[in-house]
């Protein structure tokens, strides 16, 4: 999608959702990103509620920028990688810190994509940069819709690159996202933002 | 979803109409609470909500039961409750008199679960278990000790992975989808409401456990709450909270210790 390539500049958060098949995605992306990053990066994969720790502890070994680990509250800081919590929904708060709740699952899901993009486009607005990757379920797609209406970008991995392809195609069919793209020119496109 | 300032509204009548003090809640989980209800309830528009929370008492009841959040399961985080069992109960053991206080204990779940828990290290006869929660709907559910039995399959897993050996089935009778949990364990369970945000505190305990009730509160209430737990808490009693919940933004570290690393401070000085 060359012709609509813009510079992405004042970009604060990069949210990044996914579900099947995106932690391998997240595994190739990731470790690549170069210290320093001018802004946070907030991860919301669907995992089973008893891995605890294991997809922190893996990408805190591969990845060059420091993953926080996330409790209740913690500040939101540019430079870091945030992961949601299993069995949290993770939430957005004005004083620019996360909140986390236990309230019923969504899409069978807690944490659920669709309440962190919503919560994060409410708080970041236009300085919002929201990733959708491989998933087998419709979660993510009214995050991605809150997240075009509150002025920020949206990115859907290529569905043809994904392993699983609904939770792509879903989006793409009922938003329209500003990038289609595949694994490589994602991880290009997050080393674009917020050129020097 | 509902606005910012339609939020603001709707907390200041129900503190000025009924003394609900919601204005230290975390507004990210509130405000999804409250549009939860909002349009639930089939309200078009907001001031139609306010008019209707402010001129109807057992509407404002039912709004403020709905918005609180009353997810809980029995041995949540089974690695917790491992340690509970091998490690803090034996200590308290030792004491002629075991008083624990389950903080927001919701429909009760962690209450039975900590009563199995005493029953089987032989504990619970010099036990004594104070449940409170700001909503008087789910301490009733407590009360009465009937969980759905669509999770009883959990809750057995969840008891064996926290070291639980007998019958998990001993504990309880099914019956048309529910299970009642046995009377023999909620014989020492004290239920009342208590509003963590302005009662104060009610006894001294050795052991009180809070666990995902912080996180919907700001830094400042999460702070009087820690220091009302202190309060509450003999030297060298237990403070357990939930898994990504902590008390170093509330209190001075030196007054309490961690246990290993669980989500369990021991209070070592007055």
């Amino acid at each position: 999608m060359e012709e609509n390539k813009r510079i992405i500049k004042d970009c604060k958060v990069v949210i990044i959702g996914g579900s099947a098949g995106s932690l391998q995605v997240l595994l190739q992306i990731l470790p690549f990103i170069e210290n320093p990053i001018s802004f946070a990066i907030v991860i919301v994969v669907h995992r089973k509620q008893s891995d605890e720790q294991t997809l922190e502890a893996l990408l805190a070994l591969k990845s060059q920028v420091k993953v926080i680990d996330v409790e209740d509250k913690v500040a939101l800081k540019p430079g870091f990688i945030y992961i949601a919590p299993s069995n949290y929904h993770l939430l957005f708060e004005k004083e620019k810190t996360l909140s986390l709740d236990t309230s019923e699952k969504i899409n069978y899901s807690r944490p659920t994509i669709d309440v962190s993009f919503e919560s994060a486009a409410e708080i970041y607005g236009s300085a919002l940069v929201g990733i959708l990757l491989s998933g087998s379920n419709s979660d993510g797609t009214i995050g991605m819709k809150a997240i075009q209406n509150a002025g920020g970008i949206t990115v859907v991995q290529n569905p043809v690159s994904a392993e699983m392809s609904f939770m792509p195609n879903n989006a793409i069919l009922h938003t329209q996202p500003d990038y289609v793209l595949n694994t490589e020119e994602i991880l290009a496109f997050i080393k674009e933002i917020n050129p020097d | 979803m509902i606005e910012d300032i339609e939020l603001e509204a709707l907390i200041n009548d129900v503190y000025e109409y009924y003394g609900f003090d919601f204005g230290s809640y975390s507004r990210a989980s509130l405000k999804r609470r409250v549009s939860r209800v909002f349009y639930l309830d089939g309200f078009k528009h907001f001031h139609e909500f306010l008019s209707k929370v402010r001129t109807d008492p057992e509407y404002c009841k039912r709004m403020i039961d709905e918005i609180t959040v009353n997810v809980t399961e029995m041995f949540r985080d089974p690695s917790f409750y491992m340690t509970l069992r091998k490690d803090i109960l034996p200590l308290l053991g030792t004491k002629p008199f075991i008083r624990i206080w389950h903080a927001g204990c919701s429909t009760g779940e962690e209450v039975y679960s900590m009563a199995i828990m005493l029953k089987e290290l032989g504990l619970l006869h010099k036990s004594i278990l104070y449940a409170t929660d700001i909503n008087a709907a789910v301490l009733e559910t407590a009360k009465s000790g009937i969980f759905p039995l669509r999770m009883i399959k959990d809750y057995a897993d969840n008891y064996r992975d926290s070291g639980g050996q007998e019958d998990f089935s001993d504990y309880y009778i099914a019956n048309y989808g529910y299970a009642k949990f046995s009377e023999d364990l909620s014989e020492k369970m004290v239920f009342s409401q208590h509003n963590l945000v302005s009662d104060t505190s009610f006894n001294e305990f050795d052991l009180i456990l809070c666990r995902n009730v912080l996180i919907y509160f700001d830094n400042n209430l999460q702070k009087r709450v820690v220091n009302l737990f202190d309060d509450s808490l003999a030297v060298l009693g237990f403070l357990a909270l939930g898994t990504k919940e902590t008390i170093k933004y509330s209190i001075s570290p030196t007054k309490y210790k961690q246990f290993e690393r669980e989500k369990i401070w021991r209070k070592i000085k007055e």
